[in-house]
């Protein structure tokens, strides 16, 4: 029997929110951690039953927790992340240099093949790995060793290390992203990394197409041509097709192409899913309409989506690791809202439904497809 | 036998009820009780000092005998009576709302 297991991170916990295939039951539970801001869990794709969690708060700091039986109990392992040397300075908001500081882990990526490897993006931006199941971190160090360190500056939400992609077709090359230095690609394992922003213009920075200092908010590809690549920007949707060597927009009919998450259908690798937000200042939908915009051309031509949310009165946000999708044959569509809410939509996105309305703020949404 | 009482989220954490009994060897100081308390439970490591400064956390404060010891330095003898154990050594969060 086929189901699914969604993972949702909270501003106060964690919840498994579990169904079979059709996706029209579900079973809610949690919080797990309750009290504590759980910025992400993620399962293991190489075993199902292994789950990551990023915990912590302002009293306590950061802890990783993680879980062999899918959720159901879970254990706390080592929560140490020191920068790698010296840790030198960055940016900070009024322009001088300000020393590397550890706040929080953002995002937790599972190895695709090995349980037992996990990376951690963090806040201030750097990149770790573990491949002892989390019991010790090691920062992979050349990317805040890359020459445009000194420069990177953090956003509003703090210079955070979020998007981590892991090539299924080549185990050496991997993608990450920073708020807001950009787009970043490593084709040796992580040791040495590049900077791939080429064809971004960000016009809140003096040189609207550096190469670094945008905000890129997420980065999301298709497990079948991970060359493929694309990109909610803090404003504008991207695309590029060869690896992150260029980037053109594809935002095409959109209302707005501000945002924060971006994902691909798990079958259909030239169908994308954003949310459109009204703007920066504002950080809520356009009209007070909450709508997922799909294109089935891999940019440009977008399709409302809103059967099922609501249509007025609406005024939540969706952040960048708050939406995910299922591989069952029908592919499912999952999002997490500001107001709490996850909806879900098993039919790719043309019907939605809540799965739970009243939840914690909603942090990360992630997806496991149970065979 | 030094008694601790730790803030809600790390006796959960730490999977305990009520206070933590220590034995510490030589001076009783925020730092040879900090040490025991992170030899007995190691998940607690990090949540009341920073992992590399080993520097109390901003949000905590530790009193005893009704003092704040806060701003102690960490090798300072504790007072007599929780040495003796007569009272207990508290780890505490700074209240919140919202």
């Amino acid at each position: 029997m086929s189901g699914v297991r969604v993972l949702v991170g909270t501003r106060k916990g964690a919840f498994v929110l579990t169904s079979d295939g059709k996706r029209e039951k579900w079973n809610v539970d949690g919080p797990h951690f309750g009290g504590w801001e759980i910025y992400h869990v993620k399962g293991s794709p190489a075993d199902p039953n292994r789950l990551y969690a990023s915990q912590s708060n302002g009293w306590f700091g950061q802890l990783i927790q993680r879980s062999d039986d899918g959720g159901k109990t879970w254990e706390p392992v080592e929560n140490k992340f020191v920068y790698d040397g010296v840790p030198g300075t960055h940016q900070w908001y009024d322009g001088t240099a300000h020393p590397w500081e550890f706040k929080r882990v953002w995002h937790l990526e599972p190895g695709l093949t090995d349980p037992d490897t996990v990376y951690a993006g963090v806040e201030d931006a750097a990149l770790f790995r573990s491949t002892d199941g989390g019991k010790s971190w090691k920062e992979l160090s050349g990317l805040r060793g890359h020459g445009s360190g000194p420069r990177w500056q953090p956003g509003a939400g703090g210079m955070c290390l979020h998007t981590i992609l892991l090539d299924p077709a080549d185990p050496a090359r991997i993608f990450i992203a920073i708020s807001a230095a950009g787009a970043f690609r490593s084709d040796d394992a992580g040791e040495t990394w590049k900077p791939i922003n080429r064809g971004l213009k960000s016009e809140f920075i003096p040189d609207p197409a550096a190469e670094v200092g945008h905000c890129v908010h997420r980065i999301a590809m298709h497990r079948s041509r991970p060359e493929v690549l694309f990109m909610q920007k803090h404003w504008d949707v991207m695309r590029s097709d060869d690896a992150g060597e260029h980037w053109r927009e594809v935002s095409g009919n959109l209302p707005t192409d501000f945002g924060f998450p971006i994902d691909v259908h798990a079958h259909e690798p030239e169908t994308i899913y954003v949310v459109p937000i009204k703007s920066d200042r504002e950080h809520y939908p356009p009209d007070g309409k909450l709508r997922v915009y799909r294109s089935r051309t891999g940019g440009n031509e977008w399709e409302e989506l809103a059967k099922g949310l609501p249509q007025s009165d609406c005024y939540v946000n969706v952040l960048r690791d708050a939406m995910a999708v299922d591989s069952l044959d029908s592919c499912g569509v999952y999002f997490g809202t500001s107001g709490g809410q996850v909806y879900a939509s098993a039919d790719a996105g043309d019907h939605w439904a809540p799965i739970v309305r009243d939840l914690p703020p909603v942090m990360s949404v992630e997806v496991q497809t149970l065979k | 036998m030094i008694r601790v009482i730790l803030p809600g989220h790390l006796k959960t954490l730490a999977r305990i009820d009520g206070e933590v009994e220590l034995e510490v060897e030589g001076v009783v100081s925020q730092r040879s009780v900090l040490d025991a308390l992170e030899a007995r439970f190691p998940m607690l490591r990090g949540t009341i000092r920073d992992h590399v400064t080993q520097q109390r956390r901003p949000f905590l404060r530790f009193f005893a005998c009704q003092e704040d010891l806060s701003h102690e330095p960490p090798d300072a003898a504790l007072p007599e009576a929780v040495a003796a154990g007569t009272e207990p050594f508290l780890i505490l969060g700074a209240i919140a709302g919202g």
